[in-house]
């Protein structure tokens, strides 16, 4: 009965949110989902290998469900089972207790040599990738499109079934860049690069984050990923384009203020080799900051943060 | 003379009470609550300690104690206290996880940050490692046949640095914040550029000096291990306990180090503008994710192993069988030991290395589950032709084998790069490795003290108490953490302090249910101890041997005197209390005593204990004079320590004759009880021999011979 009322008090407050969305702006909320609902082959390979891992390794787990219950009902106390308290030991045992899991490390490893080769986030995924390059900063990212001039903060389109090439690097503290529904993680370092290579086969919108703590603003620190047939992806970055703001290192210091952005922004004009002064800034002494982009180092306040839906909110 | 002199950067704004008073907001009441229970707890404490006037026998009988058995008491108390406190910040946390769906819930972000922070540091560091260390002081010595460790104020010291690191994270509930960082505390997030202030200082120190005292355990019980050994106690003649603690001494040694070697050149990046870990200037925090993970890894093995050490006593006594394949069972625990120093870097397959790399450490990891399988169908094989009896102990250990291996089977999922670049950092992460330690670790330890509180107190547990502690704790772990491998899945990270994913709402609802479930359980063993120290006359065993123990610890009296053996005893193979009792050689009065060195109390260590807690202390506050005066004060002590003469007194051996014989005596006169009586007051800790065969049972040849 207290289950009951518990499920119910759960359904509701479950369902009241919901309804709230229900009635919100058109644009409906992204919501995080996993490799199980894949978008794109990497995602869908990674599911893939987790499968067969998993079906690999009931071999030696689904023998404990059957072994432990059986001796345990055999040889209770006052059970059928003759008790032999000296008998310790036998080679035929030893041999399959060592042997079944060596054989199947053998072949769980070669599986594991072959897809982390092939799924490798550095290698490429095919010719003409679109390249975007990627700073993540707190507690946002912001996406530049070297070969379209332009960039995005907290938005991100791709063009459908065309490989991506994201060069990555940080701003401010570590974090790891993930759409879990297109690939796997990656790190981003401050002076360091690191790249990404994915590729979305299904049109649609997904949830992309950040999933290293970084702060306050961190649990939400969340992106729209909208992937499009190439002809509106052509679309966008004109649309893009003419957007006023530019994003230029004046802009970018003030980005460097760690805040918590409720909408994404469009930059129609981006300067060039932002990325890189970005990356110059933290190599070398310390007179860099007149020289090159400025780094954070303003200290950090406590945020307040309200509830956003920041898919919403576009 | 400023402030700031006298003070550093303490100020009244310092206290949490100030907080809730300027500021007042949900999250600051509570922290003001928790502040205002460390207050009240320590207050609680001193007028208890006062009233019943306990201070000189605390002070004479314990903190200047070096005896092994009351050294691993107090550990394994400190664990129980801040296992209290971080198990109730799960639960804090949890709660917010459930009030934050689409709302910012009732807990700040920062303070949502301090709270998985202290409670993994707590977990790890000041749970797990001094309860693992308190069951290695108290259980290693006896079963080897010693009467000591071989450095016994050596011990004391690391006790009181590791008492001195819960010292500063429990003072840091009333006194500043505590670090946002995570337990693995990453630059350059805790650099003095993105975290100034006081809290990662708290989490530097008091890492640093439970570290420190681990190092020196390490060292001790290796020596121990190696020197201490009894008469005939060959390297594989030793119970599997001693054999896993000596892997986790040899892991102790080595893993550590690096640990205090990043924390302290975090702390140099932090006070004195270094740039190890720092974004540029040469820094480069990859540096610190080597080092961390370089102890992080073994560091899992290092609480694992005394865990596999107790299942395996554990197994072997409640079955009345010798344990199978131990041969094997102490290469699986080497291979473990050895293999855990070269995976560190599946912790962060993330960070862009190459394919081969990460290929590399990623079979070397799946390669560790390999012994850990064997070990687990070695248990099983122990069973097989035994005579189970299910107590507490026997009911973890079996909900230990099934829920390992589901934690087994996700480790090996993490450790293929290619599933781990989805699941790292998510939720899944969080399932897999409460997997491990929950049924693994920290049930392990429960399992140990109800196994071996009759030893160290002279009386049994309660056990239905126990077995209902059982029933709450099993499947509130599953409930608390299955639903968590479903939703990191489905792309939940880690230390989100709320989120608006309407379908994570039903299995954070079960997680809530499994928080409160291990909590119940939790207050259940509290209600056991309480019960069984009420029922003591009923529960008494003080003739040692309630178990039909096996090894050597089960044939001296219960508690142990303070010398544990009478007469260092002399084995002739595995299981000697067992064969003993066999051949009916227990219990025999010894051909002659002779006086007994042990070595004295001293105040040495606790000195040094509260010298360093204020040193710490005075660096995380930047109260410079405190910290020179300490740091002078603890190497004083040690100074003056060497000009001690007398270290050692002698015990008579008219004393320990009297005190032997006298158990000697009792233990003959009393008939023993057989297995079926042993919940029942009868049992005074003097076993019967069991029959071997029973009505209904099958001749073996019947038996599916080789059924495995």
């Amino acid at each position: 009965m207290k289950g009951m009322i518990t499920w119910a008090l759960i359904v509701t407050a479950l369902s009241l949110p919901a309804l709230a969305h229900a009635a919100g702006p058109a644009e409906a909320q992204v919501y995080s989902a996993g490799f199980i609902d894949a978008a794109g082959p990497v995602a869908a390979a990674q599911f893939e290998h987790f499968k067969t891992i998993i079906l690999l390794m009931l071999i030696v787990v689904v023998p404990i469900f059957v072994l432990v219950p059986w001796v345990l009902w055999r040889y209770r106390r006052g059970g059928r089972g003759a008790y032999r308290p000296d008998w310790d030991f036998n080679w035929g045992n030893e041999a399959v207790l060592w042997g079944v899991p060596i054989v199947l490390i053998i072949i769980l490893s070669s599986a594991l040599w072959a897809h982390t080769h092939k799924y490798d986030p550095y290698r490429p995924l095919g010719n003409d990738p679109l390249d975007i390059e990627v700073i993540s900063l707190d507690w946002k990212f912001l996406f530049i499109y070297p070969q379209q001039g332009i960039a995005t903060l907290d938005y991100l389109a791709l063009e459908q079934g065309r490989p991506v090439r994201l060069k990555l690097t940080s701003g401010t503290v570590m974090q790891s860049f993930m759409i879990p529904q297109l690939a796997g993680q990656i790190y981003t370092m401050a002076g360091m690069t690191t790249q990404l290579n994915l590729m979305a086969d299904r049109e649609g919108e997904y949830l992309g984050r950040n999933t290293q703590y970084n702060g306050d603003g961190f649990a939400t620190q969340s992106f729209r990923t909208t992937v499009m047939p190439a002809s509106q992806f052509d679309r966008w970055v004109q649309d893009t384009r003419q957007s006023a703001q530019a994003l230029d290192l004046a802009t970018y210091g003030a980005l460097l203020k760690p805040s918590v952005e409720h909408a994404p922004r469009y930059y129609g004009t981006v300067e060039n080799g932002l990325f890189d002064r970005v990356l110059a800034s933290f190599t070398g002494g310390h007179a860099h900051a007149g020289k090159t982009a400025p780094q954070a180092s303003q200290p950090r306040e406590h945020y307040h943060l309200q509830n956003h839906a920041k898919g919403a909110e576009q | 003379m400023s402030w700031e002199t006298i003070f550093g950067q303490l100020g009244w704004d310092s206290l949490v009470f100030t907080g809730a008073i300027k500021h007042p907001s949900a999250s600051e009441f509570v922290a003001f609550g928790a502040g205002s229970i460390v207050v009240l707890g320590a207050v609680a404490v001193v007028v208890l300690l006062t009233a019943m006037r306990w201070w000189g026998p605390l002070w004479r009988d314990w903190l200047t104690s070096v005896d092994h058995k009351k050294i691993g008491i107090m550990y394994i108390v400190i664990a129980l206290v801040m296992f209290l406190r971080a198990l109730i910040e799960a639960g804090v946390m949890r709660s917010q996880q459930l009030a934050a769906y689409d709302s910012a819930g009732y807990l700040s972000a920062d303070h949502f940050g301090q709270l998985f922070t202290t409670h993994g540091t707590i977990m790890i560091f000041f749970v797990a490692m001094p309860f693992i260390t308190g069951l290695m002081n108290y259980v290693m010595p006896l079963q080897i046949g010693a009467r000591d460790v071989s450095f016994p104020l050596l011990n004391a010291i690391s006790l009181m640095l590791t008492a001195a690191g819960a010292g500063l994270i429990m003072v840091s509930l009333v006194v500043g914040e505590f670090s946002t960082g995570g337990w693995s505390g990453y630059p350059p997030f805790t650099g003095i550029e993105f975290s100034p202030g006081e809290g990662v200082d708290y989490w530097i120190w008091s890492v640093t000096l439970a570290s420190i005292g681990s190092t020196l355990t390490g060292l001790n019980f290796a020596v121990t291990l190696y020197k201490k050994r009894c008469p005939g106690m060959d390297m594989f003649r030793m119970p599997l306990f001693c054999w896993t603690t000596l892997c986790t001494s040899i892991l102790m040694i080595f893993a550590m180090a690096p640990l205090t070697v990043a924390t302290i050149m975090l702390a140099l990046d932090r006070y004195l503008g270094f740039h190890f870990f720092t974004n540029g200037d040469g820094g480069n925090m990859m540096n610190f994710a080597n080092l961390f993970w370089l102890f992080g890894h073994p560091e899992v093995y290092i609480l694992l192993l005394p865990a596999l050490g107790v299942w395996s006593e554990v197994v072997s006594t409640f079955v009345g069988k010798r344990i199978y394949g131990y041969t094997s069972l102490v290469y699986a625990t080497m291979c473990i030991a050895v293999l855990s120093f070269g995976v560190w870097l599946h912790h962060f397959f993330t960070m862009g290395q190459s394919a081969n790399v990460n290929a590399i450490f990623g079979i070397a990891t799946m390669i560790i589950g390999i012994p850990t399988g064997v070990k687990v169908y070695d248990w099983i094989l122990t069973m097989y032709r035994g005579r189970i009896r299910i107590t507490t102990p026997m009911l973890f250990h079996i909900n230990f084998l099934l829920t390992f291996v589901l934690g087994g089977m996700t480790g090996i999922l993490l450790a293929n790069p290619t599933v781990d670049f989805q699941v790292h950092n998510s939720l899944f992460l969080i399932a897999h490795f409460h997997n491990m330690i929950i049924p693994g670790v920290l049930f392990g330890m429960f399992a140990a003290v109800q196994y071996w509180f009759p030893k160290a107190f002279g009386f049994r547990l309660h056990e239905g108490w126990g077995k209902a502690a059982f029933w709450s704790l099993a499947p509130g772990f599953l409930l608390a953490f299955f639903p968590l491998y479903w939703l990191g899945m489905n792309g939940a990270p880690r230390r989100t302090v709320m989120w608006s994913d309407p379908a994570f709402y039903p299995w954070l609802a079960l997680a809530m249910l499994g928080a409160v479930l291990l909590l119940v359980g939790t207050v259940f063993l509290l209600v056991q101890i309480g019960v069984s120290i009420r029922q003591r006359r009923q529960l008494a065993v003080p003739l040692g041997d309630p178990w039909d123990g096996r090894s050597l610890e089960w044939s001296i009296p219960s508690p142990p005197p303070a010398w544990n053996f009478a007469v260092v005893p002399q084995v002739g193979g595995r299981d000697a209390f067992t064969e003993a009792k066999k051949n009916g050689l227990a219990y025999r009065s010894p051909a002659a005593y002779s006086d007994i060195e042990m070595p004295c109390n001293s105040m040495v260590a606790p000195l040094i204990g509260i010298f360093t807690f204020t040193l710490a202390f005075a660096l995380v506050w930047h109260i410079w004079w405190l910290a020179v005066l300490s740091f002078i004060v603890v190497w004083g002590v040690v100074i003056a320590r060497s000009f001690v003469s007398q270290t050692h007194e002698i015990i008579p051996a008219s004393r320990v004759e009297a005190e032997n014989e006298a158990f000697l005596a009792a233990a003959r006169a009393t008939p023993g009880v057989t297995r079926d009586l042993e919940m029942s007051p009868e049992n005074r800790g003097k076993a019967a021999p069991d029959r071997l065969e029973q009505a209904g049972q099958k001749r073996p040849d019947d038996v599916l011979e080789s059924a495995i």
